[in-house]
């Protein structure tokens, strides 16, 4: 009897206390950098594509909503085609995780609901971005070993010249 | 003048003969209620509203729910409507007609023979009258049904009772 | 002539005062449940949400009003009408100021109310009998028990200020109350009066008939549309219904110092109507055999007991 007496005596102080509702399309919600929102692909600081249609992203999906095609131009891979579907996309991350080059990232932005189904699953054009997103100034091509047009090998950052494996002297 | 009041009659007779003839018990026991309204007016309308309160409240407002609550739990169906149907045809009218017709003429012989003044006689009796005369020339009658009251108390807790012990 | 347009003019503003009181408060309902519960509630309509009501009104007279095959067309049609018209009837008793009243002077007003919320029984039983619905028919089982039960208690808890006032006159028993509210010498009754009023709205927490959680929505599974409505409306109505009482039995009716008299009236169903809300929004549903056995075993001999010492202290006064 007490009890229910207690229990409304304190319902009814909740009258004075601070609503918790944000006004949502009103005041939008502060989401930080590191949010896990819609998906983009970014370019390295030279304007180019990051992404090396590696798989890596493809294969750590869990829901297997990503699906690419390799190409090849002047030495650098490149995905032919980048396909996200986002009514299957849990938003976990892993391809971000996964992702050796810094090419694929989540955006604190959620707000993409569509009236036609078809039109969730973005296509290249709709997922690259034109800046370099979260990391930006590393550039994969800059870093690694492999030879490109204008970049020989050894000539990377950090990079040793290659051995020349013919020669005697140490 | 009392056009209102035969017009309740009227109501009361033909609510009660659909609720006789209607084959399904709810539809019977909604017109119980029209007739059992109806008649609650006409005491109403003869200057006997603490009467006709306790018409609504009690048949009305009670007993009529428990019948009608009584009819929901066993769930009659569509083979008891045939069977209620065929209570209809030929003889079975007869012998409830006769006694009933027994009834109606013992009633205006009765109301025919009576002394009494029939009411619409303009003051209406309420409540306070209605108790005095309860507690005062008719206590026996008062504390008779009483003891029936605490009969069917006693033995709707007999009923209740938990067989078997545990409580 | 103007003793015709007078009683007309009453009748007719206090059909829709009441039909405005009980939409208003079904907003009023969502937004309080919303503030004791730290959320704003319905707030996008109109200004601080207002509009909500005409929107809602709207939704539910454009919706397909659907009578389900396996219904019984008739009894399933005029259930809710039974409903509603029983809590309407009942405003007619209510005085709510010393000239405003549409019959508040008949004197077997309380009575009057009793009989037509027992009527009020038939709407939620038919319902869910008509229904033709394994769900509906369990919740206008439970109505059926549950509302004839608390009727008794309430009742015979008013018993005690009909015996204070020595009337049925709900006028009489405002009057009687000039000096000292009923609430003060009949505590107890008002208490068991307002809990049986809770459980023959059946509002939270004493929702059985309707308790989604174990029979969808109980008798009113296959309603829909402005049929729907009327139900949604009736229970509204019902707890404006048992406010006014409440009011008018214990809480001194119109009286009270400096303000008008109907501002006094709607200030004391106001917070009435505001407790009810309160109380949803606080308490959980017990079981429901708890609550037949809570009715039973606790108020009903708490009502008699209250009965018992207001009539020794009633003959007293008088000097018996």
């Amino acid at each position: 009897m007490l009890g229910i007496i207690r229990t409304i005596w304190m319902t009814f102080l909740h009258m004075f206390h601070r609503n918790e509702t944000v006004q949502y399309p009103d005041v939008k919600p502060y989401l930080s950098p590191r949010y896990r929102g819609r998906i983009v692909l970014t370019r390295d600081p030279g304007g180019e594509e990051r992404c090396v249609a590696c798989n890596l992203c493809a294969a750590a999906c869990p829901v297997d909503c990503i699906s690419l095609q390799k190409g090849e131009r002047e030495g650098r891979w490149y995905p032919e085609f980048f396909q996200i579907n986002f009514s299957r996309c849990i938003f976990c991350g892993f391809c971000e995780e996964a992702c050796p080059t810094y090419a694929i990232q989540l955006t604190p932005d959620f707000e993409m609901s569509e009236y036609v189904r078809q039109n969730l699953v973005y296509e290249k054009e709709d997922l690259l971005i034109s800046g370099p997103g979260k990391v930006h100034d590393y550039s994969f091509y800059n870093v690694s070993g492999l030879k490109i047009p204008g970049k020989n090998k050894g000539e990377a950052e950090n990079e040793a010249k290659p051995v020349d494996i013919h020669a005697l002297m140490p | 003048m009392n056009i209102v009041l035969e017009l309740y009659g009227l109501i009361a007779i033909g609510a009660t003969a659909l609720a006789i003839t209607r084959t399904i018990p709810v539809h019977g026991l909604l017109y119980l209620v029209v007739s059992l309204l109806a008649l609650a007016c006409m005491f109403d309308e003869l200057g006997a509203p603490f009467a006709a309160m306790l018409e609504i409240i009690v048949y009305a407002g009670a007993i009529i729910v428990l019948f009608v609550f009584v009819v929901m739990m066993i769930n009659l169906g569509q083979p008891d409507q045939l069977r209620e149907k065929g209570w209809f045809a030929g003889g079975a009218w007869i012998g409830p007609g006769v006694i009933a017709a027994l009834l109606m003429g013992l009633l205006v012989y009765g109301t025919q023979r009576s002394t009494m003044a029939v009411g619409t006689a303009g003051t209406p009796i309420g409540p306070q009258q209605v108790g005095l005369t309860l507690y005062g020339p008719y206590i026996l009658t008062v504390e008779l049904s009483s003891f029936l009251l605490l009969a069917g108390l006693v033995s709707a807790y007999h009923i209740g009772r938990r067989i078997g012990g545990k409580s | 002539m103007m003793s015709i347009i007078w009683p007309i003019l009453v009748i007719v503003v206090t059909v829709f005062g009441v039909l405005g009181v009980a939409a208003v408060s079904t907003m009023l309902e969502r937004r309080l449940l919303g503030v004791f519960q730290d959320r704003p509630g319905p707030n996008r309509v109109g200004p601080f949400g207002l509009f909500q009501v005409i929107a809602d009104a709207m939704k539910m007279l454009f919706k397909q009003d659907w009578i389900p095959p396996f219904a019984d067309k008739p009894v399933f049609l005029i259930a809710p009408i039974i409903g509603f018209l029983a809590v309407l009837l009942c405003f007619g008793v209510v005085p709510i100021t010393p000239i405003w009243s549409v019959a508040g002077n008949l004197n077997v007003g309380l009575l009057f109310i009793f009989g037509m919320l027992g009527l009020g029984v038939y709407s939620v039983v038919l319902a869910g009998w008509s229904s033709n619905n394994k769900y509906a028919l369990l919740g206008g089982m439970r109505a059926a028990a549950q509302m004839i039960s608390y009727e008794v208690f309430m009742g015979l808890s008013v018993m005690g200020v009909v015996m204070a006032a020595g009337s049925f006159s709900i006028r009489d028993i405002v009057d009687a109350q000039t000096n000292c509210w009923f609430i003060i010498p009949q505590f107890l009754g008002a208490v068991i009066f307002f809990l049986a009023g809770v459980a023959e709205t059946h509002r939270l927490p004493f929702d059985f008939p309707e308790g989604e959680n174990e029979i969808g929505a109980g008798f009113h599974t296959e309603y829909s549309g402005m049929k729907f409505g009327m139900f949604y409306l009736a229970e509204y109505a019902g707890v404006a219904l048992s406010s006014a009482l409440v009011t008018t039995l214990y809480l001194g009716g119109w009286h009270g110092p400096l303000l008008p008299p109907f501002l006094w009236f709607a200030i004391k169903v106001f917070l009435l109507i505001c407790f009810y809300i309160l109380l949803r929004a606080a308490l959980p549903r017990p079981r429901y055999d708890q609550l037949m056995s809570f009715g039973w075993k606790v108020l009903l001999p708490l009502s008699l007991l209250n009965i018992l010492v207001t009539g020794a202290v009633v003959l007293l006064r008088a000097g018996v």
